[in-house]
């Protein structure tokens, strides 16, 4: 039984919930270190072991934080953590440390650390917890990997920087580029919208998160993917009530992602969260398959 | 006198906080639908980071790096920072109403922003001694403020026009971002 939990938390992270292709969390870095294929996948593991270590540690010590000063103490856990992974970086593979420059210490700010915290290890045992930050960490592993892969191939031509695969003369550079960033992230997002929108439109759900997020006026434009939600219950509130008045107006299956969102709007459940929630319920009115 | 202005205008526009640093996206992208909330975001930005590269920069040099303790930089900065936010958060509400009314929604908002850590990081990376942060952290700021306001531009015209269904929303305006990108990689020349 034990075990079974532990596994379904690692496939819930690599592939259910993954970080970078489903919730959209963590965006600064996925987009800042994935110019080569070895720089993102060293970073999706110094990531995952902060990870790893800061939901056990949240989660064994959650009955002892108050619940008032929980964010502050999260922070300093995870800056503790960040800066003795950072150490050891610069102590046994100093190339990947300058490689990967000022974005080690801004794992700190990284908004799936906190945001796991905050969701899973605030509320489970410390081995789940952990099993949590495993899959996490390799589902955000495996998407900045594709993407640097993808980037590296387009841009340079070679893969993990050791086989030319694509002549030199034949490479885009713009792609290892800041711009190549952007555009590789657009093309996702995209590509995973007209995913949903095809699913939205077997189930016939009406109106969706986001439609919620985007006319609820919010002053964070409803972005509740990539905050990590400290300073926004007022918002959440918000957001809520929002999304019930599109609820109201939609089909049945946005009105249970309103109820949901109403009902966790103490809680600190991503609202991204509840997207996939939204989609796993049209998937079963549907009668697709996933 | 050349040098200082050489570090304001690489912070603001070679090595763009947004553009080519990727700090600072969330609001970037969040907070972009008007150009006004784009100003006053931008505003409440500037205000913050000098104000935070100034302490940050100055408990570094003199309390840090005095005692051998470099190594605590990442928990200070954090700590500072989100007090700082807090304490503006509380001075401007008491001192100046009015500034309290324009910033007051987005000064919270700030401190989740990975610009405002990574300036004060990028500050002891290059060894900037506190004016030089200051000048520094005041580029970065504008930087973001002159992306952000473009950007807010841009999308205000997108509202009209016929984007492809599954580039609604988000994707597109990456896509202006990696143009605006492109463009700003044109700014690298200036030096």
């Amino acid at each position: 039984m034990k075990m079974k939990g532990c596994t379904e938390r690692i496939y819930n992270g690599l592939i259910k919930e993954n970080p970078t292709f489903v919730l959209m969390l963590g965006m600064c870095p996925t987009m800042a270190v994935t110019s080569s294929a070895f720089n993102a996948l060293g970073m999706g593991l110094t990531t995952t072991v902060v990870l790893v270590m800061s939901n056990f540690v949240i989660s064994a010590m959650r009955k002892m934080i108050p619940d008032k000063v929980r964010i502050p103490a999260y922070i300093v856990i995870v800056a503790t953590l960040v800066t003795i992974v950072q150490l050891l970086l610069k102590a046994y593979i100093p190339s990947l440390d300058s490689a990967l420059g000022i974005y080690i210490p801004l794992i700190v700010v990284n908004c799936i650390i906190l945001g796991r915290a905050e969701s899973y290890a605030s509320k489970n045992p410390p081995l789940l917890s952990a099993f949590d930050g495993v899959g996490m960490g390799l589902g955000f592993t495996l998407g900045l990997t594709c993407i640097g892969i993808f980037r590296e191939l387009l841009g340079s031509g070679t893969l993990f920087g050791a086989v030319q695969v694509i002549p030199e003369d034949f490479t885009i550079s713009l792609f290892v580029m800041a711009p190549g960033a952007f555009f590789v992230l657009a093309f996702l997002i995209a590509a995973q919208n007209a995913y949903r929108n095809r699913k939205a439109a077997v189930a016939g759900e009406a109106g969706d998160f986001s439609a919620a997020a985007n006319d609820s006026g919010l002053a964070c434009g409803g972005n509740c993917a990539s905050c990590f939600g400290a300073v926004c219950t007022e918002n959440r509130g918000k957001l809520a009530a929002n999304m019930e008045k599109v609820a109201g107006s939609g089909a049945g299956t946005a009105q249970s992602v309103g109820k949901a969102a109403a009902s966790s709007a103490k809680s600190a459940v991503k609202p991204a969260k509840q997207a996939s929630v939204s989609e796993n319920s049209a998937e079963t009115k549907g009668g697709t398959k996933a | 006198m050349k040098e200082m202005l050489q570090i304001v205008l690489a912070a603001a526009l070679v090595e763009n906080v947004v553009l080519s640093q990727f700090l600072g996206l969330c609001p970037f992208l969040g907070v972009s639908k008007k150009v006004k909330t784009a100003a006053s975001m931008g505003a409440a930005v500037i205000f913050v980071i000098t104000i935070s590269s100034a302490v940050t920069s100055l408990i570094y040099q003199y309390i840090l790096a005095a005692n051998g303790l470099e190594f605590l930089e990442t928990i200070v900065f954090i700590l500072v920072i989100a007090a700082l936010v807090q304490l503006v958060e509380m001075f401007l509400k008491k001192s100046s109403p009015a500034l309290y009314q324009a910033l007051g929604v987005y000064l919270p908002l700030i401190t989740t922003n990975c610009a405002v850590l990574g300036v004060a990081l990028i500050n002891v990376q290059e060894n900037y001694n506190v004016l030089y942060s200051i000048l520094n952290g005041f580029g970065t700021a504008v930087g973001f403020t002159i992306a952000i306001v473009i950007m807010a531009g841009i999308r205000e015209k997108l509202e009209g026009c016929d984007v492809p269904k599954a580039f609604q929303g988000t994707p597109i305006v990456l896509i202006t971002a990696g143009l605006m990108a492109m463009a700003f990689i044109g700014f690298s020349g200036l030096f």
